[in-house]
This record gives C-alpha cells, sequence and structure tokens, in this order.
C-alpha cells in the first residue's frame, strides 16, 4: 500500500519544517521529488538528505511568472507530473484594524493565488496522464479562525474552497485534489513560545503533544497514493484532536 | 477530404468514444457529439500536441463544431 515508485511529485516550500518532512515521506515512498522554495542552500541541503535523484526548482512564488514557470521546469526536470503539493506559505500577522494592504495582498498572493496557478498548470499533464494528485496543506485556522490571522485564515480557507472545486472539475480523469489542515506542529516558531503560552496550547490539544512533521507527511502521502483514489474534495484534518471538523 | 480533416475526425473519435460516421464537418462537439467542456479543453490539448500549434483560450473558445477546429489549425499550422 501507498506505494509511490514511478511517480513524480512536486513540493513547494520544501526547505520549511513540514515542506522537508513531506518531501522526505513521499521520496521514501518511491517518489521521485522536484523541491521547490525561496532558498537555494536549505533546497540543496533538503535535497542532500533525501538524496537519489531529488531536484532542486528556486522559486518566487510572490512572482506570478515565476510561479507560472515552476509546473513547466519541474515536467521538464523530472519528465511528468503526478503529485503536486501546494505546501508553500507565509504569515503577516496583524489585527484586522491595522492590517496592511500589502499584508493581506503578499499572504493571498503566495498562499492562495500561487496554489491555484500551480494547480492550473499541473492539471494539464495529468489531466493528458489521466492520473494526478493534487494536495494542498491549509490549516485549522482556516476552519477556525484566529484572531491577528484574518489574511491567513481567509488564504487557508480559500484553497479548501478552490480544491473542492477543482475536484468536481476533473474528478472523471482521476484526478484528485485535496487538503491537509495541520494543527500545531512543532517548529523553531513553536519551539520559541514562552512555557506559560505552551502549557495554554496544550491545554487544547487532547492528543497532549504537538503534531510532528512526520504527522503531517503521512496524510499528505495518504492522499497522494493510488489508494486514495476514491477521495477527493476533502479535507484530512491532522491537529491532535484540537479541533474536530 | 483533407488529410487535416482526417486527423481531427480520428482524434475527436479516439477522445470521444463516438461512432466515426457522426463526426461531421458539421458536427456540434456538445449538441451533437454528447462532449462536455472538459472534453472540449482535453480535444484542444490533443489537437495543439498533433498539430504542434498553438490555440490560446480566446481561439479555443470559439471552436465548437468539426469544421472550426479544422478551419483553424489549417490556417495556424506551421
Amino acid at each position: 500500500m501507498f506505494d509511490l515508485n514511478g511517480m513524480s511529485a512536486l513540493v513547494t516550500g520544501a526547505s520549511g519544517g513540514i515542506g522537508s518532512a513531506i518531501a522526505r515521506a513521499l521520496a521514501e515512498q518511491g517518489a521521485r521529488i522536484a523541491l521547490s522554495g525561496t532558498r537555494e542552500d536549505a533546497l540543496q541541503a533538503v535535497a542532500a538528505e533525501i538524496g537519489g535523484d531529488a531536484v532542486i526548482l528556486p522559486a518566487n512564488l510572490s512572482d506570478a511568472a515565476s510561479v507560472d514557470g515552476l509546473v513547466p521546469r519541474a515536467v521538464e526536470a523530472l519528465g511528468k507530473l503526478d503529485i503536486l503539493i501546494n505546501n508553500a506559505g507565509v504569515t503577516r500577522d496583524n489585527l484586522a484594524m491595522r492590517m496592511k494592504d500589502e499584508e493581506w495582498a503578499d499572504v493571498i498572493r503566495i498562499n492562495l493565488e500561487a496554489g491555484f496557478r500551480l494547480s492550473r498548470a499541473a492539471l494539464k499533464p495529468m489531466m493528458r496522464a489521466r492520473f494526478g494528485r493534487i494536495v494542498s496543506i491549509t490549516s485549522v485556522v482556516g476552519a477556525t479562525g484566529n484572531p491577528g490571522q484574518a489574511n491567513y485564515a481567509a488564504s487557508k480557507a480559500g484553497l479548501v474552497g478552490m480544491s473542492k472545486a477543482l475536484a468536481q472539475e476533473v474528478a472523471s480523469r482521476n484526478i484528485t485534489v485535496n487538503c491537509v489542515a495541520p494543527g500545531f506542529i512543532r517548529s523553531a516558531m513553536t519551539d520559541a513560545l514562552p512555557e506559560a503560552q505552551k502549557d495554554n496550547l496544550m491545554g487544547k490539544i487532547p492528543a497532549g503533544r504537538l503534531g510532528e512533521g512526520i504527522d503531517v507527511a503521512a496524510a499528505v502521502v495518504y492522499l497522494a497514493s493510488r489508494e486514495a483514489a476514491y477521495v477527493t474534495g476533502q479535507t484530512l484534518h491532522v491537529n491532535g484532536g484540537m479541533a474536530m471538523l | 477530404m483533407s488529410e487535416t480533416a482526417d486527423r481531427v475526425k480520428k482524434i475527436v473519435v479516439e477522445h470521444l468514444g463516438v461512432e466515426a460516421e457522426k463526426v461531421t464537418e458539421d458536427a456540434s462537439f456538445i449538441d451533437d457529439l454528447g462532449a462536455d467542456s472538459l472534453d472540449i479543453v482535453e480535444l484542444v490539448m490533443a489537437f495543439e500536441e498533433e498539430f504542434g500549434v498553438e490555440i490560446p483560450d480566446d481561439a479555443a473558445e470559439k471552436i465548437t463544431t468539426v469544421r472550426d477546429a479544422i478551419t483553424y489549425i489549417d490556417s495556424n499550422k506551421a
């Protein structure tokens, strides 16, 4: 089960904690990976760790031309594209009343619009191949909201709605479009939280721990697999029970 | 019948799974051949591949019959 041998995957935001865990997990199941991100040295490090035939494709997802070029570059590097993981995301937190136009626009452009542009481009080769898996990484915040994150929550909820629409458009071609919504995942960002805040957070997570990258990656591997063929337009929540949606 | 017409009709038969005799030049993809909008996107992609032409979206929207496709390809192929 969940054998990805012979499949090719493009992962955006691949140098981050969750992105690199996803790339590693897909590679362990046999997929060939193209790693995209903004920091070339960090991508090199992930590629070296994965080993073998991983390729790196640096790209700036706030630039439309760079986004539109990414899938064709991946197809050229990998020979085909079976799996697209829209993982790249940024935050520009601020209370809505103080939020600058650019803070709103940056987050929507990188988290939502780039996800749409990449999906649109990926559907072409996937339609030809009559097979495809698109998985977008959203967030529990897209379903529950979070103060200070009107832009981020909107972008993640937007990905969910977009995925449901795409899923209906291409289901008949054996292409599935789904989301994975992580809760609080251990990262440099959560490590830096004060102890009191961490305790408060733990109180809201029935599992009693923060999530790990691998928790998210395992959900992605499932949705990317051939076995998940009958699951489309869904969001798989990976949050230790903190929100049961 | 032109060579382009033959190849276009062959692609339409393969992609839509319709009988060859139904694929006349007057046939509308949607009204006569049972295609949906996604089928048309696929047909256009198949034409692009077969003939090495690029069919931009605004041109693709105007291709509704077999004849439209043949005419566009004949006037735009290299």
